[in-house]
């Protein structure tokens, strides 16, 4: 799996959720059967889906927000875009 | 490691870790009577079960403790005419909310009013990919053609949908029919099962074990529909105990990752807890349940690693599979406490794959089908 396209805009389907778990102190991606506990990058990289933006807004935004070179965020993004988009926990419109 | 490395871990496990799930039995009464139920053998009836309102309180306590998941399960949950009601308060609760349903009983009205309350995921489970077998082994006619319709529901509604299929002897060969049903459905997810032997499924051993071939074909069959589907269908799917070198550790860990509450709202560790003798269980009504959690008898008397016999108690592995299997390890050498005897390393594990493999071999394809 290679991860979203440029222009294809990443979303989280219904069934898939974040959720702040006051009791750990962290973010978590919630899904079937599943709890994925988020580090900041990964919460950020997820927060900014909106299902409007596409892979480069989210890139754009998440490079603005943090200061990091786009291609550097763009990589590390897909990179972990793809691997939930693989356990159909990401879908991509 | 060193020794006082070695007793800080041991220390750190024998505390009570933040549960991740809770399963709520919310009734045992199903119209379906598989033969591998995981149910206790002695059911609760209607007039004990928890109402609505308590378990409300139960999802907000465990909420509070960390909760995440909530499945909500059976029996099967939609012979509660109140099933709306509990689901609103799980989700209210902030609890992931999943439904764990046969799918009989259940009406397309009641299906909508469970997602317009916030229902996040349900998980079918099917008996087989035909009509004919799988109303044989869940032991109903016209189960099939019900699971069939509730299915097109759930996806037409945009709600995540596992299919969970128990698998044995008499469906294995059917695997990869298995999957296809599960795609043709639309579902995101497919749990493959394996029995487990202990309670229902103990009795029914002889006619439910798969045969060592049976395996070997399926987890090939498993390797090559993972690559084909990947992206479409995810596939979970775990080799059986008592082929396996090592056994599952038991829910993640006795006491670690999950309680459930029965019907009656009593709290255990693990579904078939209760038929491990001696234990003594503690009840939502009458004990907070964080309190239950951490230190209710029936969790600490397996949590962590103290408990261990030989030869678990010296073994590196014992913080990675906690022993195995508690009411496996009952059913077949008497001793709660001992190895589980799916591990190579229990001195039973010889009799129990030899029974298996001789049960595997029997012709016998009877059930004793789970009544209440
Ligand atoms: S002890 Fe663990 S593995 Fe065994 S039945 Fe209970 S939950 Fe399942
Ligand atoms: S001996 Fe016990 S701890 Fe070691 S692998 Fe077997 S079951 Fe696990």
């Amino acid at each position: 799996m290679t991860g979203p396209e440029d222009g294809s805009r990443p979303y989280l389907p219904r069934g898939v959720r974040l959720r702040w778990c006051a009791v750990r102190g962290a973010w978590f991606l919630l899904a079937p059967e599943r709890a994925v506990k988020l580090d900041a990058v990964g919460s950020a990289i997820l927060s900014a889906l909106d299902g409007e933006r596409d892979f480069a807004g989210v890139v754009a935004k998440l490079s603005a927000d943090f200061g990091a070179p786009p291609e550097q965020v763009a990589t590390d993004a897909r990179k972990f875009l793809a691997d939930l988009m693989a356990r159909r926990m990401v879908e991509a419109a | 490691m060193n020794a006082e490395a070695l007793t800080a871990i041991e220390k750190a496990a024998d505390a009570a870790p933040i549960p991740m799930a809770l399963l709520a039995e919310l009734t045992h009464r199903c119209p379906l009577k598989c033969p591998y139920c995981s149910n206790p053998l002695d059911l609760i009836r209607r007039s004990s079960e928890l109402s609505a309102e308590t378990w409300a309180d139960v999802f907000a306590q465990a909420a509070a403790m960390g909760v995440l998941h909530v499945h909500l399960s059976g029996g099967e949950p939609a012979a509660r005419r109140d099933l709306p009601e509990i689901v609103e308060s799980a989700v209210t609760a902030g609890l992931y909310t999943n439904l764990i349903t046969s799918g009989v009983g259940l009406t397309e009205a009641t299906f909508a009013d469970l997602v317009a309350r916030g229902l996040d995921h349900v998980q079918l489970s099917i008996q087989g990919t035909d009509a004919t077998t799988a109303d044989r082994i869940g032991g109903y006619k016209g189960g099939f053609d019900t699971k069939m319709r509730v299915a097109a529901w759930i996806v037409a509604a945009g709600v995540p949908l596992t299919v969970n299929a128990v698998m044995h002897r008499q469906n294995l060969d059917r695997l990869s029919e298995t999957i296809d049903l599960a795609v043709r459905l639309g579902a995101r997810r497919l749990e493959v099962a394996h029995t487990q032997y202990h309670g229902w499924a103990y009795r029914n051993r002889a006619a439910l074990m798969p045969t060592p071939g049976q395996v070997a074909r399926s987890g090939e069959i498993v390797a090559e529909a993972r690559r084909r589907l990947e992206g479409v269908l995810a596939i979970d799917y775990v080799t059986p105990d008592h082929l396996a070198k090592y056994p599952k550790p038991c829910m993640g860990g006795w006491g670690r990752v999950g309680l459930n509450v029965t019907p009656s709202g009593k709290v255990l560790p693990c579904h078939a807890a209760e038929t491990i003798p001696g234990l003594v269980f503690d009840t939502v009504t009458e004990r907070p349940l964080a309190e239950i959690w951490r230190e209710g008898a029936a969790f600490t008397a397996f949590r962590g690693t103290g408990w261990m016999q030989e030869p678990c108690a010296s073994c590196p592995r014992k913080a990675v599979d906690w022993g195995g299997c508690r009411c496996q390890a009952l059913a077949w050498t008497g001793d709660a406490a001992a190895t589980d005897p799916a591990c190579t390393l229990s001195p039973h594990n010889a009799r129990m794959r030899a029974e298996a493999t001789g049960e595997a071999a029997d012709a016998d394809e009877a059930f004793a089908y789970r009544e209440m």
